[in-house]
């Protein structure tokens, strides 16, 4: 290490002057944390960083990326062989399936046409690629290659092949930041699509776990059940797969019903998702989400599942 | 800040080593292997703050709390915070400390890495998510380990006179 032998200033830091910059950084970090927590107000200075930062995000998993990228094509024939006649059949299943959809949505837009209501369904959507970067280990985040510059909205719902994925949390004009469905901080209103009961799906900090802690115990939910989303608070198109009941313990000593569920999407294998725009005539008011979370769970003393983060304000698209 | 006068201190080389530390924060690192990832920011601030207090304190520190916010994508000034009140506390005993033999170095650096983690864990349950998984305070152990190799693997960019 240096020495300083010339320096003529004292040799012992501290003093007022140390202890007054500990107080006026510190003060400024609390200022900007208050902000930042409070109304967002503060997404010009997250973007501005956001953008610096994305050339080294993107450089760091660049390799990772890259060794996935040679070893596909290094893929043995017996394997390409092997997936060629999975994809076929597939195709073949997916094609019979798509016969029986296109009439049933002929006949949905008639019996929506009758009721006047205009359909929800996803209108247009765009792949983003899921940057292989390591953020905040204990959430459930993860960064997308696109950003507002690509039309991307804070709010905004993503869903991969298999079910919702989660929706956007913060739009830079490059990167954008997705929140899984399994964030501690994230509840997705759902419906149990076999009895219409509908409900709310807390994350839980783990990946592949969802938690319904707002079920009375009179409830008809049974284990293998397909919770869809509901289209309450309008982040989400309705009707689209979320998760698997997996455990339902009724335990008569509680008012509510503890309930477990798996998400569908793969959340920690996807290597890009699908971020949608639908057409979102009918929007609830945006606190829908928020106040039924309590309405369903009225002896319920734990902390509030939705805040900010759960419904953000879905008019917020460009 | 009085930079390039007396000594002469590379701005380039600090930055590379900064955005070299962030980088490691965020770089993929297999699931088993996640949770023991050091605290390499937190590491450059207080090897900075004992190497040249005076240009790369607290304001260094502030700075590179506010980046790494930014990258980790989480609450804005949280470790802006923490890094900046470690820093503090490694400037003002920073005579003492670098008198101290390595050992006991060590033990310094994972007192005042503990202090910065704990910080973090208020804030957290401040700020309505409290992350009260044991596994958070395993980085704290491992980096105060990497204390002696930090130190001589960053004495190649001490500054020259």
């Amino acid at each position: 290490m240096s020495s300083h032998d010339s320096d003529p200033r004292p040799l012992l830091l501290g003093g007022p002057a140390l202890g007054l910059r500990l107080l006026v950084f510190a003060a400024m970090a609390a200022g900007l944390m208050v902000a930042d927590h409070r109304d967002h107000h503060l997404s010009a200075i997250r973007d501005g960083i956001a953008t610096l930062a994305y050339p080294v995000q993107w450089a760091v998993q660049a390799p990772v990326q890259a060794w996935s990228a040679v070893r596909e094509s290094f893929a043995t024939r017996t394997r390409v062989e092997a997936e060629n006649v999975r994809l076929a059949s597939d195709n073949l299943v997916l094609r019979l399936k798509l016969l029986r959809y296109e009439s049933l949505e002929q006949e949905n837009q008639r019996l929506r046409a009758v009721r006047e209501s205009s359909p929800r369904a996803v209108q247009r959507s765009l792949v983003a690629e899921i940057l292989r970067v390591d953020l905040d280990p204990y959430r459930q985040r993860v960064l997308v290659n696109k950003g507002t510059l690509a039309g991307v909205f804070r709010g905004q719902a993503a869903i991969d092949a298999d079910g919702i994925y989660g929706q956007v949390t913060r739009a830079g004009p490059l990167s954008g930041e997705v929140i899984l469905i399994t964030d501690p901080e994230h509840a997705i209103p759902v419906q149990v699509n076999r009895t219409g009961v509908r409900s709310i799906a807390l994350g839980t900090g783990r990946a592949g776990l969802l938690s319904l802690p707002y079920l009375p115990q009179n409830t008809d939910v049974i284990v293998g059940d397909l919770l869809v989303s509901s289209g309450l608070g309008g982040v989400y198109p309705p009707g689209y797969p979320v998760a698997k009941v997996t455990a339902v313990v009724r335990d008569p000593g509680q008012p509510l019903l503890a309930v477990e569920a798996a998400p569908l999407a793969g959340l920690d294998r996807d290597p890009e998702v699908l971020l949608v725009w639908f057409d979102n005539a009918i929007v609830e008011p945006e606190p829908e989400a928020v106040a039924e979370a309590p309405a369903q769970a009225p002896a319920q003393p734990g902390p509030q599942p939705a805040d900010a983060v759960a419904t953000p304000a879905p008019g917020e698209t460009p | 800040m009085m930079l390039g006068t007396r000594v002469n201190f590379g701005w380039g080389r600090v930055v590379v080593i900064t955005v070299l530390a962030l980088a490691a924060t965020v770089v993929p690192l297999p699931e088993p292997v996640e949770p023991f990832r050091p605290n390499f920011v937190a590491l450059t601030v207080l090897w900075f703050c004992l190497l040249s207090p005076r240009l790369l304190g607290l304001s260094y520190a502030w700075i590179a709390g506010l980046a790494l916010d930014g990258f980790a994508g989480v609450l804005l000034g949280q470790h802006a915070l923490t890094l900046t009140v470690i820093a503090y506390v490694a400037c003002k005993l920073r005579l003492q400390i670098r008198a101290f033999p390595p050992l006991q170095q060590s033990a310094v650096i994972l007192a005042l890495l503990w202090l910065n983690e704990f910080l973090l864990f208020w804030i957290d349950g401040i700020a309505g998510h409290a992350i009260t998984d044991w596994r958070r305070w395993i980085p704290v152990p491992v980096s105060a380990a990497l204390w002696p190799l930090v130190t001589v693997l960053y004495a190649r960019f001490a500054p020259r006179r």
